[in-house]
């Protein structure tokens, strides 16, 4: 009886090679096959063509199309400046008071965390529709430009952008190292720049980085705003040419898989760096 | 580290003693007054130690001296200047924090030359200055290592590196050891208690081990809720405590009923003095130490309860008739055995006393 006891699994025990192998290839399974299927669907595209063949992107250089791929090269241009422009705001709104509540309004810092969370509990259509008053004023003094659509953005993008920053604040004592550099003789503007920011750079890295890819995949505030990014341009490609959209997707999706795969190796690099200098 | 080149690398350091003095500070968190008009004055080159219980006001006392807290009331004085509105970055103060705080990007040397950077010191003095002040603390061939990569001592170490390199003109020491293991406090201990004697700089040092304040400090100041109990040299602390927390708190001490009368207390039919000029009669506790407690042939009837063996001393609990436990320090060569019936005598020492249960 005793022995049996002993062999049961524990509830939260590391699960056997085997299993966790089981589950990776399952999920993998999940996650590669529509790449799998995206990849085939542009690239061996009709039972003419033989094997891998790259005949569909020949029609981007066709002078003769190039209105309707133009509309494509333009979304991304809006979708990448919407991109920095988010991101600069995460850095001059959000970043900041993260700080000021660590260092200096402790109380603050659940509110924060609540706002920050609070666009991940509310659908984006919801926030969509909220937002077309809004940006029909807004519109009135910008003009319908799409980088404005960055303000919009930066509220669905919050959750994302917090917790990196979060996570990584939560493993440094600020107060401590704050209080210690200002003793050594540093106003708050050199303790920020030379003490705090530095060892908050991979926090800050990684919430740019999934910043960008966030943005890079936004359709529906763009879409409800009738304003022509990446993703809308690809919803209206999508029907005058699959398989360039098709292709375009698939490289959307490499892109951000290398912006994770770069995150990973931010905080890889940095101990290793350490390490080597040691 | 030789002996010669540590006092040459902190005679390379050039730092001096500064007079430093709390006038009748006052801090209060909301309804909860940390310092209660507390008056300390350091003289120039003293090494004090501030000790208490958690919660006694000790490190609100150093933080309001660093600046890092406003006080409510009162003056600070440092080298006779008012610096109570002054902030942190201008006082001129080194400190050394409880938790480990070294920048974590910097290397040790970079760590050290912090300070001087920020006073604008160029690269090579700041390199020279930085590289002796890791010398002094004994640490110049681990200068480029990041904080991880050292142990809690030399961590600790380096932020002492830090705080003296830009040669400030009070240091404090905000429980820098509590986080070490008991070798390594010891050793720390004394080190920082030489380069403090070898550099003559006026030093703040927060604890709430007594026997690590009263092995380093020149005097001791006993804090308890918000006040200076006491302050006086160790000895005088252990021998002659003004108050009956000073006696219960520094050393071990057997709180016994006594009745006082006239500046003498009786307990149990024995007649001792009363330390200081206590007016206390009636009903008192009396704070006798372990060491002026003897196991006797003839005297107050007691059984062995346990003894522990100390190194050169030993310690035996003992219980007397009406079932007070009382510790008695005597020789090692005397080993009584739990259930052994002994006698106590009392060596007739003062002791201090508080009205019962005042204490």
């Amino acid at each position: 009886m005793s022995a049996r006891t002993a062999r049961a699994p524990r509830v939260g025990a590391t699960p056997s090679r085997t299993t966790a192998t089981i589950v990776l290839v399952l999920a993998a399974f999940g996650f590669l096959y529509p790449l799998y299927a995206l990849f085939r669907f542009a690239f061996w595209p009709t039972a003419q063509t033989h094997g891998f063949t790259l005949q569909h992107l020949e029609r981007l250089a066709d002078p003769g199309q190039s209105y309707m791929y133009s509309q494509l090269f333009e979304g991304i241009q809006n979708s990448l400046v919407i991109a920095i422009v988010t991101v600069v705001l995460m850095i001059v709104f959000l970043l900041p008071a993260m700080i000021l509540a660590e260092l200096r309004y402790r109380r603050l810092r659940q509110v924060i965390e609540f706002v920050c969370l609070l666009p991940i509990s509310i659908p984006t259509v919801v926030l969509a529709v909220g937002f077309v008053p809004v940006y029909q004023q807004l519109w009135h003094v910008t003009g319908s430009v799409a980088w404005v659509l960055a303000f919009a953005i930066g509220i669905i993008v919050l959750p994302y952008a917090y917790r990196p920053i979060q996570s990584n604040m939560s493993g440094l004592d600020m107060v401590t190292l704050a209080e210690a550099s200002r003793s050594l003789g540093a106003g708050w503007l050199a303790t920020v720049w030379s003490v705090i920011l530095p060892n908050l750079r991979r926090g800050i890295l990684s919430s740019a980085l999934i910043t960008v890819s966030v943005v890079l995949g936004e359709y529906t505030i763009a879409s409800f705003l009738t304003q022509n990014t990446f993703q809308t341009a690809l919803a209206l490609l999508q029907h005058a040419d699959p398989y360039v959209a098709a292709t375009f997707a698939l490289g959307a999706l490499l892109l951000i898989f290398l912006i994770l795969v770069l995150i990973g190796a931010a905080g890889t690099f940095s101990g290793a760096r350490k390490r080597k200098a040691a | 580290m030789s002996v010669v080149e540590s006092v040459s690398a902190a005679a390379a350091l050039e730092v001096a003693g500064t007079a430093v003095e709390l006038i009748d500070v006052v801090k209060r968190y909301g309804s909860h007054q940390a310092l209660a008009g507390v008056d300390l004055r350091v003289e120039p080159g003293e090494f004090i130690a501030l000790l208490g219980p958690s919660g006694c006001g000790k490190t609100t006392a150093l933080r309001a001296l660093s600046g890092l807290e406003q006080i409510d009331g009162g003056r600070i004085v440092i080298d006779g200047t008012d610096v109570a509105q002054v902030p942190v970055n201008k006082r001129d103060i080194g400190m050394v924090f409880q938790s480990y705080s070294l920048f974590p990007h910097m290397t040790a040397l970079q760590n050290v030359e912090f300070g001087l950077r920020m006073r604008k010191v160029d690269a090579a003095g700041r390199r020279s200055r930085a590289t002796e002040a890791l010398e002094l603390v004994g640490l110049g061939e681990l200068a480029e290592r990041y904080a991880h990569q050292l142990s809690g001592g030399q961590q600790q170490r380096v932020a002492l590196a830090r705080a003296l390199v830009t040669r400030p003109r009070v240091l404090l020491l905000d429980e820098p050891l509590s986080a070490l293991d008991a070798k390594v406090r010891v050793s720390l201990r004394d080190q920082i208690r030489r380069i403090q004697k070898d550099l003559g700089i006026t030093t703040l040092f927060v604890t709430h081990d007594q026997e690590e304040a009263l092995a380093v400090a020149d005097r001791v100041a006993v804090m308890n809720a918000g006040n200076i109990e006491q302050i006086g040299t160790p000895e005088e602390l252990y021998l002659n405590p003004r108050t009956s927390f000073v006696a219960d708190f520094v050393g071990l001490s057997n709180k016994l009923d006594g009745n006082a009368v006239g500046g003498v207390v009786t307990v149990y039919g024995q007649p001792l003095s009363v330390l200081g000029e206590s007016a206390v009669t009636g009903a008192v506790t009396a704070f006798v130490r372990p060491e002026d407690i003897a196991l006797s042939d003839t005297g107050l009837p007691a059984t062995v309860v346990s003894t522990s063996f100390l190194g050169s001393l030993r310690r035996t609990f003992v219980r007397l008739v009406d079932e007070t436990v009382v510790a008695v320090q005597h020789e090692v060569s005397d080993k009584p055995q739990p259930g052994d019936s002994v006698a106590l005598r009392f060596k007739g020492r003062p002791v201090a006393v508080s009205p019962r249960g005042g204490a």
